[in-house]
């Protein structure tokens, strides 16, 4: 019982920057557009943040610093970030029609380069002797909990023992899901992701839709990545740290269909998932298995993947234009 | 929204065919005006002279006789790697798992060398080698193929999860076989022996990767262009009705294309492992899956303008990482001007395919 107690918090942690992903791509993909540069937002995200803390910090130096102004700074970064890396892939795929795989692709090259490379400068900048970035006053204040957080027990564990951004991501999730099925803003959105021209013919903005969407996708995905950094990863970044956890929030969007709600559960499953191999005893001369226990995210996704193609229900279906691009005299 | 009252600046229409030397002319200037944005960027983010950068980039790829040949070493094998995914592409199959598909191929090739290595004669455990990379590449394009076949899965989230499982396998069996135990790494097969290394053409270790990718070249195109098996391929690309109307059995044509394009990757598995690094690490494709995807597409599918593609690409590559070198930078800032370029290349194909009509206000007005 304790060990469980002792996961499921991990869990949530390692779940958050994957909910943030998700919820970001479904926003994303209800629009029609299949965003394949998550990956690549996310680090840009992260770094954005740690280059906005980075200065904040240097120029605070040895004194405290400002608890608001370190969230903010940081936050306001990433947010600036992504928004660039949202308008990006905007403009290539809705304005200028590009094929919105490669130009996916070609985000994540660029995100991650940009990540590694500004990330690799600043750990040059700092003269640290190990390649990383510490930034534990910004993350002090990242991960603050709830005051009465130490004083329920196991129950405070469970749920008042994260910082701000975690309940930030949850709440996010929900609003999302509200939107997309209660709102008259999500039902135009979904009716350009299902099918653009009806939306265009009924009087909707397309473009402006698909714009809003993808970049504000994008935002909420880049919160996944300064999330991993000042939060999961107490403020320390190392180049490459953040892994394949974009790709692993594209596949949740399939495991999920894309619910944004569902995405809450799937995310912490998920996050459970990823650090399973921790928990599995494999004694020391089996080291090798751990690598196949750190297999099993990625084979439950496939699973699912076939599952859900398997039962083919009409609501469990990716929007109908994912992927493709409108072009209003193309009909 | 009174779009009546006010008629858009731009309008819009979509060109019918383009002449080539017009398409040409138009990626040439997307190239140009993109290395000048990265020299803009290069100067603001690092302050290093954008020209000196240049030059250590050709020097990097070109600077002597050596490095000339890793880079046409390097050409070839993203090249395989582009025209195997090609294939898979022109049946609008998204092929993402070029990445699995090389490791598999690698992980046939280094079990081979490392459990059959001084067992057997030289020549049988290539054979095995070459079959066994092969299959294992063929198994990893089959599995997606045939879910995308029976149910219809997403074959760009198959391929992609494909990947890492293939990635854990090779993590796996390099703690398996590592040497010394604990290092973690496998270190180089049979370094005394040189059992199931690949024979070196006409004196020259590099030599190899060249010749097959030229063969792989000239394959792809005719299999493409003039078999029934190609022809095949592209009608299901342009129109799976059409292929079902005119007779054609589109499971199987999916999933022996995948076999196909999983097995040429395996191939690339196979020349890594058994011809270049002669080791076996998770990292040996080093994202060159990914980067394929875009050499193809950048190409549109043509395995000649290919050639061009993966050229460019390494270049870049090899140029940054020679910068990285000389100004102290790091490997990834060859990502960021790799990327720059790409979003040039990729946003040009737009004045390619549409016409840019100004509408002619001062006339109305009068």
């Amino acid at each position: 019982m304790l060990g469980f107690l002792a996961f499921i918090p991990r869990a949530v942690a390692q779940g958050i920057p994957l909910l943030y992903g998700c919820t970001g791509e479904i926003v994303t993909e209800k629009s029609g557009n299949l965003n394949l540069g998550l990956p690549g937002v996310m680090y840009v995200g992260a770094i954005s943040g740690v280059i906005g803390s980075f200065f904040y910090e240097n120029s605070v130096g040895a004194g405290e610093v400002n608890a608001a102004l370190a969230i903010l700074i940081p936050l306001l970064c990433s947010i600036a970030g992504s928004l660039v890396m949202g308008l990006i892939y905007s403009f290539l795929v809705v304005t200028l029609r590009a094929n919105q795989n490669v130009t996916g692709l070609a985000m994540t090259t660029f995100g991650v380069g940009f990540g590694n490379f500004f990330g690799g400068s600043l750990i040059k900048l700092s003269k640290a002797d190990i390649p990383s970035i510490s930034l534990s006053k910004t993350s002090a204040c990242f991960r603050a909990q709830l005051p009465f957080a130490g004083s329920t027990g196991w129950f405070g564990q469970l749920f008042f023992s994260y910082g701000f951004l975690a309940y930030m991501a949850i709440v996010i999730a929900i609003a999302t899901a509200f939107i997309l099925k209660r709102t008259g803003v999500g039902l135009s959105l979904r009716a350009v992701g299902e099918n653009p021209a009806t939306a265009d013919a009924a009087g909707i903005n397309v473009t402006k839709y698909k714009y809003i969407a993808t970049c504000s996708g994008c935002i909420i995905a880049g919160l996944g990545g300064l999330y991993y950094v000042m939060d999961y990863a107490c403020g320390i970044w190392s180049n490459d740290a953040f892994g394949d956890r974009g790709w692993l929030a594209i596949a949740l969007v399939i495991f999920t269909l894309w619910k944004a709600d569902l995405g809450i559960f799937a995310s912490i499953l998920f996050g459970g998932l990823y650090i399973l191999h921790l928990y599995i005893p494999t004694g020391m001369d089996h080291m090798e298995r751990k690598e196949l226990y750190k297999m099993i995210p990625y084979v439950v996704t496939l699973v699912v993947l076939i599952f859900t193609s398997m039962r083919n229900r009409r609501e469990d279906q990716p929007p109908q234009s994912l992927g493709l691009n409108y072009f209003r005299e193309e009909r | 929204m009174n779009n009546k009252a006010k008629e858009p600046l731009i309008h819009l229409t979509k060109r019918g065919t383009v002449p080539v030397r017009t398409a040409i002319m138009i990626r040439i200037i997307a190239v140009i005006i993109a290395l000048i944005v990265c020299a803009v960027v290069t100067g603001l983010t690092t302050g290093i002279n954008p020209i000196e950068v240049y030059s250590s980039i050709v020097s990097g790829a070109f600077g002597s006789v050596r490095k000339t040949w890793i880079t046409l070493q390097d050409v070839s094998i993203l090249l395989i790697i582009s025209l195997a995914l090609t294939i898979a592409f022109r049946m609008r199959f998204w092929n993402i798992g070029g990445e699995g598909q090389v490791l598999m191929g690698g992980l046939g090739a280094a079990a081979c060398m490392i459990c059959l290595g001084d067992k057997l004669p030289n020549a049988v455990v290539m054979i095995l080698m070459l079959i066994s990379s092969l299959v294992l590449g063929a198994l990893w394009g089959f599995i997606p193929a045939l879910c995308k076949a029976i149910w219809n899965t997403n074959e760009t989230l198959s391929t992609l999860m494909m990947n890492y499982i293939a990635t854990q396998l090779v993590l796996y069996f390099t703690i398996l076989w590592e040497v010394p135990k604990g290092s973690g790494k496998i270190g180089i097969i049979n370094q005394n022996s040189h059992a199931g290394w690949l024979p070196q053409l006409f004196g020259s270790k590099y030599l190899l990767p060249i010749i097959l990718a030229i063969a792989v070249t000239a394959f792809v195109y005719v299999y493409i262009k003039y078999t029934k098996h190609g022809y095949e391929v592209r009608v299901v690309g342009e129109s799976p009705k059409t292929s079902v109307y005119v007779g054609i059995n589109v499971k199987k044509v999916i999933i022996r294309t995948m076999i196909l394009s999983g097995a040429l990757c395996g191939l690339v598995g196979l020349i890594l492992v058994g011809g270049i690094n002669h080791t076996l690490t998770a990292t040996i494709s080093d994202g060159r899956g990914f980067t394929a995807v875009l050499v193809s597409w950048m190409a549109q599918f043509n395995p000649f303008a290919m050639i061009a593609t993966s050229f460019i690409i390494v270049f870049m590559d090899r140029g940054a990482g020679e910068i990285a070198t000389r100004f102290d930078l790091n490997q990834s800032y060859g990502d960021i001007l790799t990327g720059i370029i790409l979003f040039f290349i990729i946003g040009c194909e737009f004045f390619i395919n549409y016409e840019i009509h100004i509408r002619n206000h001062k006339n109305k007005e009068k």
